[in-house]
């Protein structure tokens, strides 16, 4: 929790780096992505993982976390490209969400990168049970403008 | 197939001349007649059983969207809200036909894991334009 604190006064300092404590995510935002990836979900950040994790992804939706989540060929094709233009490479803070990942590993899983783990190692086992979060993957359970792509830790409200 | 193309292609170049539920159910009964001449009508009450009835796997199409289709349904695993299917509960509903073909063919994967026939969407859209 100390690190917890310390960030955003280390970031209060540097403005510039604003962002780089979880505010706002992503920069950029694309219709089509917003809609075909938020209507089971919240549309997840494309800057969290690497360009070959949602390459992937896209290739297999047919199998997406145990639903078919297909898509049209060109809705395929724009969302994967808004994905690889913002994936984690090109990232402000893409050093820090790659560390720990394999070049070869293709994660599929946010929530089991070492970013997020470290992220959220403050988090214990039974908070993510709650019947109000479910699991790490919802995010506007206590991220609440999550699905305005607000991550600042500020506002995070963790449901009893 | 031309009807519900020319339907999508409407639908993407101007979303302000979208098909109505009753536009969408009819270009199904169409397609229905082409492929089997013998075809007579879609039911309802037919669609409703299909609604309610458990796959092999155990889950139904009331399993994320409830029992009622007037109702919020939640996804089965995220927890995010699904807006009511009944067109009467949500205006936006079986509006797009593109985008009912789409859930169609991962709902019914997911739920049957296999494609529905064209008499079992049609009895379930007769069923949700019934719902009132």
């Amino acid at each position: 929790m100390k690190k917890l604190l310390l960030l955003p006064l280390v970031f209060a300092a540097a403005p510039a780096l604003a962002d780089s404590h979880g505010s706002t995510l992503p920069a950029a935002a694309n219709p089509k992505w917003k809609a075909e990836c938020g209507a089971c979900h919240v549309a997840y950040p494309p800057a969290l993982l690497p360009e070959r994790s949602w390459r992937k992804m896209m290739g297999s939706l047919e199998r997406h976390f145990g639903d078919d989540a297909s898509l049209d060929p060109a809705s395929v094709k724009e969302i994967t490209d808004f994905l690889a233009q913002n994936s984690a490479e090109r990232s402000s803070r893409s050093a820090k969400i790659l560390r720990g990942i394999g070049p070869a590993d293709a994660p599929q899983r946010i929530t089991e990168t070492p970013w997020f783990q470290r992220k959220h190692d403050e988090i214990r086992a039974d908070v993510w049970k709650r019947p109000k979060v479910g699991s790490a993957a919802n995010c506007t359970a206590c991220h609440t403008g999550a699905e305005k792509g607000d991550y600042n830790e500020d506002r995070v409200r963790i449901p009893r | 197939m031309k009807n519900l193309l020319l339907l999508a292609m409407l639908g993407a170049a101007a979303p302000a001349l979208a098909a109505t539920p009753q536009d969408i159910l009819q270009s199904h009964a169409a397609e229905a007649k082409q492929e089997d001449a013998s075809f007579k009508e879609f039911s309802a009450s037919r669609g409703e059983r299909f609604f309610h009835a458990k796959s092999a796997k155990g889950n139904s199409c009331a399993t994320c969207h409830t029992d009622n289709p007037k109702a919020e349904g939640k996804h089965e695993r995220t927890g995010k809200a699904i807006a009511p299917l009944a067109p009467v509960a949500n205006r936006e509903r079986i509006t797009d036909p593109a985008k009912v073909e789409k859930w169609f063919k991962r709902n019914c994967q997911d739920v049957l894991a296999r494609a529905c026939t064209r008499q079992e969407k049609g009895d379930f859209l007769a069923y949700l334009l019934s719902v009132k």
